[in-house]
C-alpha cells in the first residue's frame, strides 16, 4: 500500500515538474552563451527542466562549453521547436527569448502567440534600449547594456528571479 | 524553414525591420491579408510580430521570412496554388 502510494507521488512529481524553453538568438553577442548557461543552472536548481532551442551555431556553443552536460539538457532545432509548439504537440511553463536584434523581437512575439508559457524577453547588446521600446506585446523584460560582460544582465536576471515564480 | 530556402524566391527587401516589411506590403500591394505568427505558408510556420501582412500580386506571394542571424527578409515567390489558397482566406 505504502509502496504504491510512493509510486503515485513520484509520478505526480514527474508530471508536475515545470519546464522552460530558452530560445536563443544569433550568437554573435558574447553574453548570450554565458547567460544561457547561468539561467539553465538557476532553473535546474529550482527544479525546472530547461530545454534549449536555437540555430546550430548557438546550440553548439553551449554543447562545447558544457561537454559533459552538467547544465545543458535537451536541445532542439529552433524551427522544430516552433513547429512542435504551433502544432500543440508540446508546450512549456516558462519561455525565455534572447533578443539583441529585430529578429529576436519577432521570435518573442511569435512565442507570445503560439505558446501558453510565461514569456520573458532577455534583451542585451548595445542597442538594448531601442529594442525594449520596440516591444509592444505582453512579456516580462529583463534588459541590460551587455555585450562582452555578462554581469549587468546577470544582475537584472537575479533581480527578476524568474525561477522563483 | 528549410522548405522556404529551397523555393525559387526573390528578395524584395533585406535588412529592414519587421515593421518596415509589414508597411511595405500594405503600401505596395493592393491585395494583402493579415495572419498570426505560426500561420503556415509554403508548409512553414511563419515568424513575426502580429499582425503579419502577406501580399498577393497575381500568382506571386510576398511574405516576411525571419532568420535569427540575418533578420527579416521580404520574399516574393510565384506559386499559383499557394496564392489561391491565401486569397480564399481573405
Amino acid at each position: 500500500m505504502y509502496k504504491n502510494r510512493g509510486l503515485i507521488d513520484l509520478a505526480d512529481e514527474v508530471k508536475s515538474q515545470r519546464s522552460a524553453l530558452l530560445v536563443l538568438g544569433c550568437p554573435q553577442v558574447p553574453v548570450q552563451t554565458s547567460i544561457a548557461l547561468y539561467l539553465i543552472h538557476r532553473l535546474r536548481q529550482a527544479g525546472i527542466s530547461p530545454v534549449v532551442a536555437g540555430n546550430r551555431s548557438a546550440v553548439t556553443l553551449l554543447v562545447v562549453a558544457d561537454p559533459k552536460r552538467h547544465y545543458l539538457g535537451e536541445t532542439l532545432d529552433l524551427d522544430r521547436a516552433i513547429d512542435q509548439i504551433t502544432e500543440k504537440k508540446r508546450d512549456f511553463d516558462l519561455c525565455f527569448v534572447f533578443i539583441h536584434n529585430d529578429a529576436g523581437v519577432s521570435y518573442a512575439a511569435t512565442m507570445g502567440v503560439i505558446s501558453k508559457a510565461r514569456l520573458y524577453a532577455i534583451i542585451y547588446g548595445e542597442h538594448y534600449d531601442k529594442i525594449v521600446s520596440s516591444i509592444e506585446f505582453p512579456c516580462i523584460n529583463i534588459a541590460a547594456n551587455a555585450v562582452h560582460n555578462p554581469m549587468p544582465l546577470k544582475k537584472m536576471l537575479d533581480e527578476v528571479a524568474p525561477w522563483a515564480v | 524553414m528549410g522548405c522556404i530556402e529551397s523555393l525559387p524566391y526573390e528578395v524584395i527587401m533585406r535588412g529592414g525591420s519587421f515593421k518596415e516589411c509589414r508597411d511595405y506590403v500594405r503600401k505596395q500591394f493592393r491585395e494583402s491579408l493579415d495572419v498570426q505568427p505560426g500561420f503556415k505558408i509554403f508548409d512553414t510556420h511563419i515568424i513575426g510580430v502580429p499582425p503579419i501582412s502577406i501580399g498577393l500580386d497575381g500568382d506571386f506571394v510576398i511574405f516576411p521570412f525571419t532568420k535569427p542571424c540575418h533578420g527579416t527578409f521580404l520574399l516574393r515567390v510565384e506559386d499559383k496554388a499557394e496564392a489561391d489558397r491565401l486569397r480564399k482566406r481573405k
